[in-house]
């Protein structure tokens, strides 16, 4: 497959007016607003693009941007209390908006537009079979008889590349892992044989490895059936890999339209170049992330003027008036909406420095782990069978040493929330130890695990579902203080707080508002604050920022390093973005189906992995340099932890894969330097 | 699906046993079954004679074999109130409970379940505020007024209906729309939720995205994926229904059903025909059961057997 980027065909940067044939999708000054309890809320403030005939654009922003609204815009999906106050769409030159459209309107949309959604796991109808539920839209846009759209429906199952397509068509969604649903949603929205196919945040919640088979799916179906295509993502790297033109959304507005590899390689606007830059790279690694700071506007109150305008740091008086989407500097054709728009190449920044990383890593181990495994109990097969198993963590040995960050990377059922949820003895320990300042911990219980508690503390991955929303923050942050009986009286207990908030960058007047009154990134920093205040030597992050967007983790990201030099914390950072792991992690532990298949320095992992496990899962990350080499992804996934297999776990999708492999588990054992390493042949 | 069937009657049988159970202890071992049967100034002969005719001097196992043995035969005895088989009262009165609870509840679905799609449809709107207005009044009034308030007005000013008693299908009206209405609210607040849920969930995006036409998403896919917790309901009020709670509306319309039976047991302490109609009864609750286990499989392939 030939994927490296192609030249933009220039006819996609602006289509000239002269040209007969409009162009397929074209967007003009469309407005959506949404009714809430709260406001009126301008999601969509005047969006405009258009798209040609198999073309791809990318559709970029954070959360609350307006790109998804504007792509449901697009299929005729805004219904009350959101309506479509102003601009038109139209489609091959015909409008899709208005009472006098809907017979072409539901012609177009699910017809000759079709959408994937981001979440397989709950976009199928879970009561419906696969074959069933692609056979519908055989029956309803190409009139094709039951057994005619069942021939069909085989067919695209196996185009998307589903195995067993015989067996997939009868199963319910439920039978299915997210990466097969998603291809099973592709199959969907081809079965109309759409000229445009709008994919919204599509791998968003797949696995990096499943993602970059989702990707070559996509690229392949692009390029085989001629299909243009609207991918709609916050992950540049997916856009680098995707599109050759990108809009980049912000508050509701399009901010800079060019080809794909001028905005990513020369981003005009101070947004687009503050996204680009707060991405952490996974081939360098800086110092400490660039971030943008503060928060993206209140949109039930969108500014007058430029709305980036806060956080800028190029804003004048004359960005109080709101800039045209207007030519863009270069000659790329492209437009932006600034009335300073960066002119010079972005630098690459510094690259890492060699002494990079935590200050004051001392060599003892403050957590050691050996051989933890953790199994659950998942019921019978049937009434009388046998028990059966999740093997969630099986034989996990490592050690934290004081001041360091050890990154634990994998997918999901990798088994790494697992195993630091028993480290902290959250999770019921089925063999193994674990020790902590030398000292085993493993069958603690009554005070003295209580006293331990204080000492090892938690920062969850959701800052919304984390943080009980009748309770103020000082409630909140003061309660772990009360709960072991340290706090002192209310006032120095307030002080306390505050301080506690000062220290992760919250004003003091926090202490008396609710969650809910914060922003994901806001709330992300009440849990820390809450995570410090018996002040613990040893936290577990638990993807402390895979809910935020990228400008708000750089900044999560960055205090979690302050923090550590300033309090000496030891962290155990669970999370399966590798760039971010990379960034924040002294060592960078690695597991595959609830065992770690390697372990060892970060740069020396990332430079030369050598487990091909870790090969696999370094090469699916998609790179955001569009000139960047794209790596050969690898099929297969992650087998059931109620049946895996006895030889080496990963044998399954391994390209070195023997006999031994299948036959016994290779241990983790060191190599030259400190490394540790899982595997028969490397 | 046989096997799952095969279960289920299986686990009915043993909940019919326990009920066998249960009875025979509190009739047999708790309480005295001649002193409450008998009048208070029944002689030591009367009661010895009586004791013999219902085989209480035996052993207690003993007695418990032949009450199991009598209960697959489905003979109790007879009743002392009426003086002729129990079974054969409960065949008179038990077809007037089926006619009015199957058409009550039966009338409460069909117009519920529409009802309650519709004011799922357009949540707040006009149609959907009317329709929580009425159910909530529905809910509220008093299940014997409002029968009593259904005789006076169209059985007594406006003579449409007969007041009271047993016929034709002019007596069920008046008692089934009474019993259908306290239902019908629930059933329709219930449908309402669940799928005014539905429809929010991702899954319809999907549909709707496909360019499913609105009553395919709406009738086919959200409603059965809604249909689970419906038919619970509407299983608990065909259940309740059938096991006594009509006796408000047959006391009210002097409907011969089973509830005003039971009632008419107690008070005339005859425990023979008590025990039959609560065992019957059991059998009907399982019965019942069993089916709407049979068709939550059928709506809902992924039940399975161990969520019993």
């Amino acid at each position: 497959m030939t994927t490296t980027l192609p030249p933009a065909p220039t006819t996609l940067a602006a289509p000239p007016a002269s040209e007969a044939e409009a162009p397929l999708l074209s967007v003009e000054g469309l407005t959506v607003d949404f009714y809430t309890r709260r406001g009126l809320v301008h999601a969509v403030r005047g969006v405009s693009f258009s798209l040609g005939k198999g073309a791809a654009l990318g559709l970029v922003g954070e959360s609350g941007c307006g790109k998804s609204v504007t792509s449901q815009a697009i299929m005729g999906l805004i219904h009350l209390p959101g309506e479509i106050t102003g601009g038109d769409i139209s489609w091959k030159g015909r409008s899709l908006l208005g009472p006098a459209a809907a017979a072409y309107r539901r012609q177009v949309c699910g017809g000759e537009i079709a959408i994937v959604f981001q979440d397989p796991m709950t976009s199928l109808d879970p009561l419906f079979s696969i074959g069933r539920q692609i056979g519908e839209v055989l029956v309803r846009h190409k009139g094709m008889e039951p057994a005619k759209a069942r021939v069909r429906a085989l067919e695209l199952l196996d185009l998307v590349r589903i195995n067993a397509p015989e067996r997939r068509f009868r199963q319910l969604p439920h039978a299915l892992s997210g990466g097969m649903r998603q291809r099973a949603l592709i199959a969907m929205a081809l079965a109309s044989e759409p000229e445009l196919l709008i994919a919204d945040e599509p791998t968003t919640a797949l696995d990096v490895t499943v993602q970059a088979q989702i990707l070559d799916l996509l690229i392949d179906l692009r390029q085989r059936l001629g299909l243009a295509v609207l991918m709609i993502t916050h992950d540049l790297g997916v856009v680098a890999r995707l599109c050759q033109q990108v809009a980049v959304m912000y508050a509701g507005t399009v901010v800079e339209r060019d080809r794909a590899d001028a905005v990513l390689l020369r981003p005009a606007h101070p947004y687009a170049r503050g996204l680009l830059r707060s991405t952490p790279a996974l081939e360098t690694r800086l110092d400490r992330l660039l971030t943008i700071d503060g928060q993206p506007p209140d949109l039930r109150r969108p500014p007058q003027g430029c709305a980036f305008l806060p956080r800028c740091a190029r804003g004048t008086d004359s960005c109080r008036t709101r800039p045209p989407l207007g030519p863009k500097p270069g000659g790329t054709g492209g437009r932006v909406a600034c009335w300073h728009p960066v002119t010079e190449p972005e630098t690459v920044p510094a690259a890492a420095s060699p002494a990079g990383g935590s200050a004051a890593v001392r060599p003892d181990p403050l957590v050691a782990v050996e051989g933890l495994t953790v199994h659950f109990p998942a019921g019978r097969d049937g009434l009388f069978g046998p028990r059966r198993v999740v093997q969630a963590v099986d034989g996990v040995s490592f050690t934290v040493r004081a001041g360091e960050t050890l990154g634990l990377v994998g997918e999901s059922g990798s088994g790494k929330t697992t195993t630091g949820r028993a480290i902290l003895r959250r999770a019921p320990i089925t063999r193994g130890d674990v020790r902590y300042r030398g000292q085993s911990i493993t069958t603690l219980t009554g005070e003295p695990l209580r006293r331990l508690r204080r000492d090892m503390q938690l920062i969850f991955q959701d800052p919304y579902a984390s943080l009980n929303p009748r309770m103020t923050v000082f409630d909140i942050v003061a309660e772990p203080l009360i709960v072991h009986g340290l706090a002192p009286d209310r006032r120095a207990l307030r002080d306390q707080v505050v301080d506690l908030l000062a220290l992760v960058g919250l004003p003091a007047d926090a202490v008396t508002r609710h969650p809910h009154a914060f922003s994901g990134g806001q709330r992300q920093r009440i849990g820390i604050a809450r995570a410090l205040t018996l002040e613990p030597a040893f936290i577990v992050a638990d993807e402390p920022v895979s809910a935020l967007d990228v400008s708000i983790r750089a900044q999560v990201v960055n205090l979690m390093q302050d923090l550590q030099a300033r309090l000496g914390l030891t962290y155990l950072f669970i999370a399966h973005d590798l760039a971010v792991v990379r960034h924040i992690a002294d060592r960078v532990a690695i597991m595959y189906a609830g065992q770690i298949v390697e372990l060892g320095d970060r740069d020396r992992v990332y430079a030369d992995p050598r487990h091909p496990y870790t090969e696999t899962l370094l090469a699916a990350v998609p790179p955001v340099d569009p000139r960047a080499e794209i790596r050969p992804t690898r099929p297969g996934e992650v087998p059931s932890p109620l049946a895996p297999p006895p030889g080496c776990r990963f044998a399954s999708r391994c390209p070195l894969v023997t006999e031994q492999c299948r036959a016994a588990p290779p241990s983790l054992s060191p190599r030259a330097d400190g490394h540790l390493l899982a595997c028969w042949h490397r | 699906m046989s096997r799952f069937v095969v279960h289920r009657l299986w686990q009915g049988v043993i909940v019919v046993f326990c009920v066998v159970v249960v009875v025979f202890v509190l009739t047999r071992l708790i309480g005295d079954p001649v002193r409450v049967m008998l009048p208070l100034e029944a002689t030591a002969d009367q009661r010895a004679l009586f004791e013999a005719q219902l085989g209480l001097d035996r052993p207690i196992w003993e007695q418990f074999l032949v009450f199991v043995g009598d209960a697959v035969a489905l003979d109790f005895g007879d009743s002392l109130w009426q003086r002729r088989p129990a079974m054969e009262i409960i065949a008179e009165r038990l077809p007037a409970t089926l006619i009015l609870t199957f058409s009550a509840i039966g009338l409460a679905v069909v117009v519920a379940v529409p009802l309650g799609i519709l004011a799922a449809l357009k949540p707040e709107g006009l149609f959907d505020r009317v329709v929580v207005l009425v159910s909530l009044i529905g809910l509220s009034v008093p299940q014997f007024w409002l029968g009593l308030l259904f005789i006076v007005l169209f059985a007594v000013q406006l003579g449409w209906l007969p007041t009271s008693g047993r016929g034709g299908v002019e007596h069920v009206i008046l008692p089934a729309l009474t019993l259908a209405i306290p239902a019908m609210t629930r059933i329709i607040m219930v449908v309402r939720s669940t799928m005014m849920d539905e429809l929010n969930r991702q899954y319809v995006k999907t549909l709707r995205a496909k360019g499913l036409l609105e009553w395919q998403v709406v009738g086919v896919h959200a409603l059965r994926n809604a249909a689970v917790p419906v038919l619970t309901l509407c299983g608990w009020e065909l259940i309740r229904a059938l096991s006594g709670y009509t006796v408000v509306v047959e006391t009210v319309f002097a409907w011969p059903g089973l509830g005003l039976t039971a009632i008419q047991a107690i008070e005339r302490q005859d425990l023979i025909l008590l025990q039959a109609i609560v065992f019957v009864t059991a059998i009907i609750v399982v019965a019942v059961n069993l089916i709407l286990d049979i068709v939550y499989k059928a709506i809902d392939p992924r039940i399975e057997l161990k969520a019993a």
